[in-house]
């Protein structure tokens, strides 16, 4: 409870950073000229950072788990997505984990009934999980109407998918709502399991607070305090031509929307969120299970002074000659 | 092997920053104006106080909002007429009373909306007087 209680505590702290900015012009000016490019370059050479690392550690052994039945002899039947034998395997079996999360699928639970314990699947963190991300995606796809000009027409069939039940105006997205629900449900699971509760640690509160606080000042702005779109996208568009236009003065909402934003991004490579990249790094899931089709050699095995029979009886043949011993080669 | 592994470790770098970058290529450093609203239409420069429904302020933030509040009034309680704030009354009426005034809808409504990308559903059933159907 203590470690939530420092989370949502920095994330007050983010809220009245984010107020004193709004109130002064030239703050406004860092957070609106400047921020913006030192959180990108962060973003762009922390993730690369991360990911090399990952790149560069050694992975001694051949380690992927396995769900199926190996390739083996010809009349048994083999599974080859989850139990990859070749490079196609693995592909489908990545596709399979990054769009549809395959293993938080094979979750279980397991509940005591009538005494004994009764293990069946549990899918809700899968749906969920699926439901937050996917959401995300669609609403990082949905701000490049703010980046491009004209807008890519994608984009607006996306968004005119998105707001199809027309509820309100401007249209309600069924993506925040998803996204609200996801939040919701994450959040809790960990607040109110005790067990999830034990393990949970400040990165896995604060990812999640630092999320809802975008979308909810996101829909703030979209629903009740309506921003100024046309100056926004005049913000927005500037940072791309590399001539930022700072407006005079920006919205409480707006200024929170930005830090909120600008600190995710920032915060990213070096959290749990660079799961985004280190979901393709897994030893466990991106390696064809050819343990036993191919020799693999640890490369740290240290070099071993061998003497084999050959090179024995090279040395020893007269000598094994003489006493009678049967030689392999004369 | 060690290759093929940093190769397809930069591959996956390089279409990660491809992503990201993606505004920055597409517009190819051109500068985009913000659009310019016109209000020249022969009806408001005809108006001695060229004073909208509400005051512009409002009008820019919250037409949208507006509208439908009119919309639904008009349609569903059959309350057709708005009083301002400033004591004039308006028939509520897309394209008796906006478009009288804005009969400009492509320098105006459609500046802004094409650039924020927003698709109001008015047109779907309302008229623009004088539009030829394309």
């Amino acid at each position: 409870m203590m470690i939530l209680l420092i989370s949502v505590i920095t994330i007050f702290i983010i809220i009245l950073l984010a107020l004193g900015i709004a109130m002064s012009p030239a703050m406004v000016f860092i957070l609106t000229g400047i921020i913006p490019y030192v959180v990108f370059v962060i973003l762009l050479a922390g993730f690369a950072h991360r990911i090399i690392t990952w790149g560069r550690t050694p992975v001694p052994f051949r380690i992927p788990t396995t769900c199926g039945q190996e390739k083996s002899l010809p009349w048994i039947k083999a599974n080859p997505v989850e139990n990859p034998a070749g490079a196609l395997g693995v592909i489908a079996r990545m596709v399979q984990e990054i769009f549809l999360f395959r293993s938080l699928f094979r979750n279980t639970d397991v509940k005591i009934i009538g005494g004994r314990p009764v293990y069946d699947g549990a899918k809700w963190l899968w749906f969920f999980g699926l439901l937050f991300h996917v959401s995300l995606l669609i609403i990082v796809l949905r701000h490049l109407r703010f980046f491009t000009e004209p807008v890519i027409p994608c984009v607006g069939m996306l968004s005119a998918l998105d707001g199809f039940l027309e509820i309100g105006v401007p249209a309600l997205y069924l993506s925040d709502v998803a996204l609200l629900a996801g939040f919701t449900f994450l959040f809790l699971r960990r607040v109110i399991i005790p067990q999830l509760r034990y393990i949970s640690l400040f990165t896995d509160y604060f990812a999640l607070l630092l999320i809802a606080g975008v979308a909810v000042t996101g829909l703030l702005m979209r629903h009740f305090f309506p921003a100024d779109l046309n100056a926004l996208k005049t913000l927005t568009m500037s940072w791309i031509t590399f001539a930022p236009v700072v407006p005079e003065g920006i919205g409480v909402l707006f200024s929170m929307h930005l830090c909120f934003v600008f600190f995710l991004i920032a915060w990213l490579p070096f959290s749990k969120l660079a799961h985004a990249g280190g979901i393709f790094m897994s030893p466990m899931r991106n390696m064809a299970n050819n343990n036993r089709s191919l020799r693999h050699v640890n490369p740290w095995n240290a070099p071993v002074k061998v003497h084999t029979y050959a090179e024995y009886e090279d040395e020893f043949r007269d000598k094994m000659k003489a006493v009678g011993l049967p030689v392999e080669k004369e | 092997m060690k290759n093929k592994k940093w190769g397809l470790i930069i591959l996956g770098l390089v279409i990660f920053v491809l992503a990201i970058t993606f505004p920055f290529w597409y517009g190819k450093g051109r500068s985009m104006p913000p659009p310019v609203l016109s209000l020249d239409t022969p009806v408001i420069n005809a108006l001695t106080v060229k004073r909208c429904v509400e005051d512009t302020a409002f009008m820019r933030a919250s037409h949208m909002k507006f509208l439908n509040a009119w919309r639904d009034e008009a349609v569903r309680e059959g309350v057709r007429l708005y009083k301002a704030k400033d004591g004039r009354t308006f028939e509520k009426s897309l394209t008796g009373t906006c478009l009288q005034c804005h009969s400009n809808k492509e320098q105006f409504c459609d500046r802004c909306h094409n650039y924020v990308d927003a698709k109001p559903s008015c047109y779907n059933c309302h008229v623009i007087p004088g539009e030829v159907k394309k």
